[in-house]
């Protein structure tokens, strides 16, 4: 098969799945919060939870639409460009993908008409229900996925018969060894990056004197659920490092840029692997750490990147750098919970305004770090697409490399177009804000002089 | 017993695909539809189906799932060959997919949208009408090996069945537009309903004519003794709506008629199609029985399919009941 055409089919791939997981990333988030808020506004009629919720529904409206478009382009580009990868792995994938779309994508926009449109139409449970219904889509379509992707990295419960990979037991297969850490993990950081989106949003209100009632319930909100998720997301991540040195010790040397088998490996904070004289520039490392981290154990052996030929060796860079981003972007989200915990203690959560600045920077860090975390564990995963058993490249599907050209390049243009406008529209919408109180409505009566709010 | 659970998990995928032609065929008909109306009907057009579309179009990736998952072979097969035609229809999807939610919050860009929904619908509908046509030409070389890089999508019949389907859809726009509209918009629709149903009789005949003579064994089934005879009642059903279809929009007495008119035929043609590639499933290279998935695999899918699918179809009508009766701005918009 043409090299160029599979090198161009996994650009194409790593870019339309990087570009869908920041949409998804959000909405399984939003979609959790709307739900809360409207459950309580049920619950304590209190209308400032109502106008939360609708505000949300309506901003959800932008970034799930997108998610369902380019949701369905990979439904089809594996098979386009992947071929004999989806032949090869046929009985696996397509079992859970039929079961995905059944039992999330049906469901979530089998409810969202009457989520979004829904309001003057059914009464309010059975618009909560179908709330729910959105909600509880979202979170199961990330069941289905992580647990084939899992699949990918950690293969069990088949046996392989001419090239294909046979079903033993569905239920090895679905609850394969990482799966259900990889699942926690992905699930967490739905919701902290939904979380540190909502403050974002927010604290902006709150820096313009604007929806003051509602953007506070929103903001605690958010901070209380991200005190406690991150630190979560700190432990899981952990019990994920320690199944990747399990399953895939390759994928952990790329991580913690190990060359050489050794125990008792460095944690090399910064560094640029150089793959072409097999070592790390510049290293910035703690003795000992590396070990520590993936072992639990001070003197635990990490194996090197070396003890395999360059050809078997993951994409050292990606996967080191992705790494680092996704960590690094998580203990600035940390710091951010804790500051804020201290803040609230001390009664000024909703008026240090350094505060609230630093809470709208953070906003879109979220899907930052999952495409990050998202790299990396893909990026360690090659050259495999099962894992040590099917190659990347006898994957691909016999396309013209000019074919695949085309497309790329339609891809991107596309994809960048609509990124481009979906955060013109969001912002768009975040500046005219939810409709006003009465209250709000008068004072605003009072000012039209100084133009439109 | 063996080829019965294939049969049904092929039913499957045929269900599959039709709910997903008549139901993102109105959508997309909208779409095709969109350059001929003001701005003021074009508001109660994309009203009328905002709030299904996006179930509407999931039926296209069950559509995938079912295939893949049934049919492993058939979906890693055909899927690359049909690698132009289908990566301009995703694209296209896409545009008309989000210009849903953004014409709705733009203001001076509207007309962006209305031309990313117009030209996405139109353009999506012609390649799904190319990839059929390139489907029922097939791609062997003669002895039965599928040539991937030698396959071209574009071809007088291939662009014969993407205007086809051009058409087919933007027949079942304005009937679905009848019965949601009324006033000056019905009364355009009537008119342009008019229009489409001569049109697609033409294609459906030139189509139904042509097919046989590309493929000898499609030929064999429909013009001998005994096949004929099980096959003949589709085209005389699908005469018989089209005619009444006809009077209907002509004398524009009947609101729901023409949807469900417009429907029998699209049944009619799709399973007259259906029958003719039959037992193929890749045309004259490989059948259902060899595309098939292993028999627990495809036990494991049916049952999933068995539980869910008529709650989703239960759930799918009920939001077609809530959403019911004519559309008004209001209902169009979230506030």
């Amino acid at each position: 098969m043409d090299p160029l055409s599979i090198l161009l089919s996994r650009i194409q791939m790593g870019f339309t799945l990087g570009m869908h997981i920041i949409f998804p990333v959000l909405n399984i988030g939003l979609a959790l919060f709307i739900c809360i808020m409207e459950g309580m506004w049920l619950k304590t009629k209190n209308p400032e939870y109502l106008r939360i919720a609708k505000f949300w529904t309506k901003l959800f409206a932008i970034p799930f639409g997108v998610g369902v478009v380019s949701g369905i382009v990979m439904s089809y580009e594996l098979g386009t460009n992947f071929g004999n990868f989806t032949n090869a792995i046929g009985e696996v994938l397509g079992s859970l993908f039929v079961y995905e779309v059944l039992t999330a994508f049906f469901l979530e926009a089998g409810f969202l008409g009457i989520m979004l449109f829904g309001w003057q139409r059914v009464g309010p449970r059975m618009h909560f229900f179908a709330t729910l219904m959105v909600m509880i889509g979202t979170f199961v379509s990330a069941f289905w996925i992580m647990s084939a992707n899992s699949w990918m990295q950690t293969p069990s419960g088949y046996t392989l018969i001419d090239g294909k990979y046979m079903v033993n037991s569905w239920l090895q297969v679905l609850f394969n060894p990482s799966f259900l850490h990889r699942f926690t993990h992905m699930v967490l950081a739905t919701y902290i990056t939904a979380s540190f989106f909502i403050a974002a949003v927010s604290s902006w209100y709150l820096l313009k004197q604007r929806h003051i009632n509602m953007s506070r319930i929103a903001l605690s909100f958010a901070m209380w659920m991200a005190l406690i998720l991150v630190p979560l997301q700190f432990m899981v991540g952990d019990a994920v490092g320690l199944i990747v040195h399990q399953y895939q010790p390759l994928k952990t040397a790329a991580i913690e840029g190990v060359w050489n088998t050794q125990k008792g490996a460095p944690l090399v904070l910064f560094a640029i692997p150089d793959s072409a004289q097999e070592k790390n520039l510049f290293a910035i490392q703690i003795p000992y750490g590396a070990s520590l981290i993936n072992t639990h154990q001070l003197e635990g052996e990490l194996i090197g990147l070396k003890s395999v030929p360059p050809e078997d060796r993951p994409v050292v860079g990606a996967t080191f750098f992705g790494f680092r981003i996704m960590v690094g972007i998580g203990v600035l989200f940390l710091a951010s919970v804790l500051i804020g915990l201290w803040l609230r203690i001390r009664g000024k959560l909703y008026t240090t305004r350094w505060f609230l600045w630093s809470c709208v920077g953070l906003g879109p860090f979220g899907m930052i770090a999952t495409i990050a975390g998202w790299m990396t564990a893909e990026s360690g995963r090659q050259p495999w697409a099962v894992y040590g058993l099917m190659r990347t490249a006898a994957g691909a599907s016999p396309v013209p490399a000019s074919h695949v050209a085309l497309t790329l390049s339609a891809i991107i243009i596309v994809y960048v177009a609509v990124l481009l406008s979906c955060l013109y529209y969001l912002f768009k919408f975040i500046r005219r804000g939810p409709e006003m109180t009465e209250q709000e409505r008068e004072i605003a009566g009072a000012f039209t002089y100084m133009g439109n709010p | 017993m063996e080829q019965i659970i294939t049969l049904i998990l092929l039913a499957v995928v045929g269900f599959a695909i039709i709910m997903y032609v008549v139901l993102d065929g109105f959508d997309l008909g909208i779409g095709i539809l969109f350059p001929f109306a003001n701005e003021h009907d074009r508001d109660l057009m994309m009203g009328s189906i905002i709030p299904v579309w996006d179930g509407n179009e999931t039926w296209l990736v069950l559509g995938a799932a079912t295939l893949y998952g049934g049919f492993p072979l058939a979906y890693s097969t055909l899927l690359p060959t049909l690698y132009l035609p289908l990566f301009l229809m995703l694209l296209a999807l896409v545009f008309r997919g989000i210009a849903f939610e953004f014409r709705h919050y733009a203001h001076k860009s509207r007309a962006v949208w209305n031309i990313a929904f117009a030209a996405g619908s139109t353009i999506a509908a012609f390649c799904q009408g190319l990839v059929l046509g390139t489907f029922v030409q097939g791609y062997t070389d003669g002895n039965g090996i599928i040539q991937v890089s030698n396959y071209n999508p574009i071809s007088a019949f291939s662009l014969l069945t993407g205007l086809a389907v051009v058409a087919g859809y933007a027949l079942l726009g304005s009937t679905w537009l009848i019965r949601k509209t009324e006033g000056k918009l019905q009364e355009h629709m009537y008119q342009r309903a008019q229009y489409l149903v001569v049109i697609v009789i033409l294609f459906s005949l030139i189509v139904t004519l042509w097919t046989p003579l590309i493929d000898p064994g499609i030929k064999a089934k429909w013009f001998s003794a005994p096949t004929l005879f099980y096959l003949i009642p589709l085209p005389i059903i699908g005469a018989i709506a089209a005619w009444t279809l006809w009077y209907s929009v002509q004398t524009k007495r009947f609101e729901r008629a023409p949807f469900w008119l417009t429907i029998i035929i699209f049944l009619c043609s799709y399973i007259g199609f259906a029958l003719s590639m039959w037992p193929y499933i890749i045309p004259r290279a490989v059948t259902v029985w060899q595309a098939a998935a292993p028999l627990k695999s495809q036990i494991f899918i049916l049952v999933g399919v068995a539980i869910v699918l008529p709650v989703i179809v239960a759930y799918t009508i009920y939001s077609y009941i809530v959403f019911r009766g004519k559309v008004n701005i209001e209902h169009g918009s979230h506030y």
